[in-house]
């Protein structure tokens, strides 16, 4: 009864939130730049990102990291903007800028009060292709990627373990390589290998400008032409496929690293909506992660963490929008007192449960619901939303996926859930690690404090 | 997906929690440093007391359907008294069973309308949030679970007991962490004595040792409606708005505030602490007690710390350290004014053999600021830098209930956030350099190395 006055509530939403969608304007410059529109007038400001098709996935093997090495160096001047210049202009007025690297993608980014977007294209436009790459420059930042490699993944052990873990879960699919890189290869970049990176990619025809905000579609795609419409393009050669073999029985190692608590990590290759041949499971997985992961009712939660009290954390995550092939990731850490052999079983168990039982109808619910309310939450961001679009034009499912997304997700069935789980999440596609935590040799210990008034 | 940044930077973490498709990716855009002050302005903020004295503000925002709730204690970790983690604990029995519903009955209540719930702590402050769809269906049931979380909480043994093991679990991978533990160290040379210098989850020992009519008792002293404050940000108009915070409190006994916290003691001189850790890099941590939120320097300070070290890549230390010399990744000063001296930090993280290298650069650049000041053109910059872009920080419904809580917390006038730019803009570099050689004293630096064996020297 409850539920059913329930359902009839939220049939309202989608109206509600179809109503409100806001239109995402698209052009292609005669030199292939794509841009993105879509406006938001809560406030006056603006984000552009610049999305490059480009990212650690495309690099081959010895100098894997280039892509995330060549986003920091897109930082180091031109003929125009020397060193510095970039980021003391957008400092100047007002703005915040970033950049990042994933596997299938480089974006750089600028927030900006919407009188000053145009400092960002007259910036950006200028840096996608008359980059300086320097040697001396090459030299300093080369030790900043290290330092940031050993801060993000070398002193930390369940990044380290996941670093290993996708070497071993992949075969010969560039996602076993990680963003950052090999040590040895990030130690081992040239400047030319550098300079013919950033010429292989970087170019109008390759990327896509994403701008969100309060803006005037018509005035924007103008001013942005100004600046971008005059860059060359570039002859873009197609990526090698790299489809990852199949996989054939688990793979599991142990990772030993200095820890204090045991943690798993567990992966089942799975197709992404790029590489689904079925689109409908690509999000049948998606909802699969939800029946599992989808907030504190559900089940990994309500399960394992309360209920039979196995994890003292757990998770499961999939990712969507994957350019190709990827892992349907199940992690946690046990309980005190339970092992992770334990915890690998009650998961393996939620697992078995999905491929033999059909998911509730209020489970089912719960999830639209959620799927409903954060596609009207994630319009309070324009950072947020200008990703999405950025994300899934840069894999080539095109922006448009996005704005089916809701209406997708909502048609699936349980019959569909305990369909994926059983073709896709089975043993054979398996990949398990474990952290063996090692006595971090003798415990921190502090050496007499000099001076002070806290001496104890 | 995993992604790496350039640099960092403060990020709208807020806005990522979303979908679970891009769960990885974006949680791990929020590895990062939020330390320049976050603030944000022009927002018609009304204020008003409900009939048991708790302090609401409202703001009406408009465009989408949605509101943004913060119910907010001065119940952080600085209330812990000797039960370390007592704070942070009773916070997080708040999301477990309360009146007849059990914590798996409450989740799937805020779930089932897609609305989410947190219960948080920090130093300063417990709080329950809400973020929920304005569809008045929708609403009514976060609403009434709301206002059952708040007031009748069980605090029965296993949800106790689950939730200690939980903070136990925490506390131990803390240990695993150089930065985490880097930060202890320094909170405790810092503050000394003070409330402010422990962890908000607490010590494994301290957390042991806690029951659960423990947390009762703190519940009941704490959770009062004279210590409420209820920020209310959204699309709900005034009446709606007044209706919910009565209806919220519903049942909160009225009780007391607590007394004001201890100031905070200046240390009486420099220390430097060497801690080996089985890193590859050594955190460096150098800094003192710096200023409260309604500090008279607060300006100045604010301005200056911009320049030196707080605002991200164009900042003379990450210039200093990085730039020039790629010593590290990330090298930073921030100010985190609360309501006494909340601390002044400088940092950098850098592999082990270079540690008295970077360290030596890290001090050269903070006395050569304190010494010399700053120029009229750094100042012109920064001052730029804060006004151009200070609508920005309040872009967001979510970023605006922030920083609205931050005005009701500390007590700030509600035109603070219009005067703001005015503020900054009439901070001289003479008034840096003052405030900067009186506060900011290198003679009472507290100076903290962890790392592997080569820190130690």
């Amino acid at each position: 009864m409850i539920t059913r006055l329930l359902l009839r509530t939220l049939l309202c939403v989608p109206l509600l939130a179809h109503g409100s969608e806001v239109k995402v304007h698209e052009k292609v410059l005669s030199n292939g730049l794509k841009i993105l529109l879509k406006e938001d007038h809560r406030s006056p400001v603006v984000v552009s990102q610049v999305w490059y098709k480009v990212g650690s996935s495309y690099e081959p093997n010895g100098i894997t990291g280039i892509s995330h090495m060549l986003e920091h160096m897109m930082f180091k001047g031109t003929d125009d903007y020397p060193m510095g210049e970039f980021s003391r202009i957008i400092a100047e007025n007002g703005g915040d800028e970033n950049a990042f690297t994933g596997e299938d993608y480089t974006a750089y980014f600028q927030t900006l009060e919407k009188s000053r977007l145009e400092v960002s294209f007259k910036l950006e436009s200028d840096r996608m292709r008359n980059l300086h790459l320097l040697p001396d420059e090459l030299k300093k930042e080369l030790e900043v990627v290290t330092e940031e490699r050993r801060m993000r993944t070398d002193d930390q052990p369940r990044e380290k373990m996941n670093e290993l873990f996708r070497a071993m879960a992949f075969t010969n699919s560039p996602y076993k390589n990680p963003v950052i890189g090999w040590p040895s290869d990030i130690a081992a970049y040239k400047v030319e290998d550098l300079q013919a990176w950033y010429q292989r990619w970087y170019a109008p025809n390759n990327a896509t400008l994403v701008v969100v905000g309060d803006i005037d579609p018509q005035a924007t795609f103008a001013l942005a032409e100004s600046y971008f419409g005059k860059l060359q393009p570039s002859e873009i050669k197609p990526l090698k496929p790299q489809t990852d073999m199949e996989q054939r029985g688990v793979r599991k190692m142990t990772v030993k690293a200095a820890a204090k608590l045991p943690y798993i990590l567990m992966g089942y290759k799975v197709p992404s909506l790029k590489t689904a041949q079925n689109e409908t499971d690509a999000y049948a997985l998606e909802v699969l992660a939800g029946v599992l992961d989808g907030g504190s009712s559900a089940r990994l939660t309500k399960d394992l963490i309360r209920g039979q009290q196995i994890a003292s954390s757990v998770d499961a995550g999939y990712n969507l929008s994957s350019r190709l092939d990827d892992l349907f990731i199940l992690e946690g850490t046990p309980a005190d007192g339970k092992s992770v052999l334990d915890l690998e079983q009650a998961l393996k168990v939620q697992v078995k449960n999905l491929q033999t039982n059909l998911v509730s109808a209020d489970e089912l619910q719960r999830i639209k619901a959620q799927v409903l309310a954060n596609k009207i939450y994630e319009r309070d961001s324009n950072f947020y939303q200008g990703m999405l679009l950025g994300i899934f034009e840069t894999v080539g499912l095109n922006w448009q996926k996005q704005e089916e997304y809701v209406s997708k997700v909502n048609q699936i069935t349980a019959e569909q859930i305990r369909e994926v789980a059983r073709k896709y999440l089975i043993e054979d596609h398996l990949n398990v690690a474990y952290l063996d935590p090692q006595p971090t040799t003798e415990d921190p210990k502090a050496s007499p404090i000099t001076g002070g008034r806290h001496a104890h | 997906m995993r992604i790496n940044f350039k640099l960092t930077q403060q990020q709208d973490c807020q806005s990522f929690k979303g979908l679970a498709v891009l769960k990885t990716a974006l949680l791990s855009l929020c590895v990062l440093f939020a330390f320049s002050f976050t603030t944000q302005a022009a927002a018609k903020i009304e204020q008003w007391t409900t009939t048991k004295g708790a302090r609401v503000f409202y703001v009406q925002t408009q465009g989408l359907p949605l509101v943004d709730i913060q119910i907010s204690f001065d119940a952080g970790s600085a209330r812990d008294g000797a039960q370390k983690g007592i704070a942070a604990l009773t916070s997080d029995l708040l999301k477990s069973s309360a009146g007849s519903w059990s914590t798996d009955e409450i989740a799937r209540r805020f779930e089932s309308v897609g609305a989410r719930f947190d219960s948080e702590t920090n130093a300063e402050t417990g709080s329950l949030e809400v973020r929920s769809l304005t569809e008045p269906a929708l609403l009514k049931k976060t609403l009434e679970t709301l206002q059952v979380v708040l007031t009748k909480p069980q605090f029965n043994p296993a949800d106790f007991q689950r939730e200690k093991n939980q903070t136990l679990a925490t506390i131990k991978q803390r240990e695993e962490s150089p930065a985490e533990l880097a930060d202890l160290a320094f909170d405790t040379a810092v503050f000394g004595n003070h409330p402010y210098a422990s962890p908000t989850a607490g010590y494994l020992k301290t957390v042991s040792d806690l029951k659960a009519q423990d947390l009762k008792q703190f519940y009941q002293r704490y959770y009062v409606a004279a210590n409420a404050m209820i920020v209310i940000v959204g699309d709900l108009d005034k009446q709606q708005a007044q209706q919910t915070a009565e209806q919220l409190l519903q049942g909160l006994p009225v009780g007391e505030k607590p007394a004001a916290l201890p100031d905070v003691k200046m240390p009486e001189k420099a220390s430097v602490q060497k801690i080996n850790f089985p890193s590859s890099q050594t955190h460096v941590l150098v800094g003192l007690p710096g200023m409260s939120r309604t500090d008279p320097d607060f300006f100045p300070l604010y301005v200056g710390n911009h320049i030196l070290g707080g605002s991200g890549l164009v900042s003379k230390l990450f210039d200093e350290v990085r730039e020039k010399r790629g010593l590290a990744y990330s090298a930073y000063s921030y100010f985190a004014p609360m309501v006494k001296q909340g601390a002044f930090t400088i940092g950098l993280q850098t592999k082990n053999e270079q540690t008295e290298q970077a360290l030596k650069v890290l001090n050269d650049t903070v006395n050569d600021f304190i010494n010399n000041g700053i120029t009229e053109a750094e100042l012109s910059a920064a001052k730029k830098n804060i006004t151009g872009g200070f609508v920005m920080r309040f872009d967001t419904n979510n970023k605006l209930a922030d920083y609205v809580t931050r005005i009701g917390f500390y007590n700030l006038p509600l035109d603070y956030l219009d005067t703001f730019p005015q503020k900054v803009e009439a901070v001289t570099a003479e008034q840096v350099k003052e405030a900067f050689k009186r506060r900011v004293v290198p003679a009472l630096f507290q100076t903290v190395t962890l790392g592997g064996s080569a820190a130690k020297k």
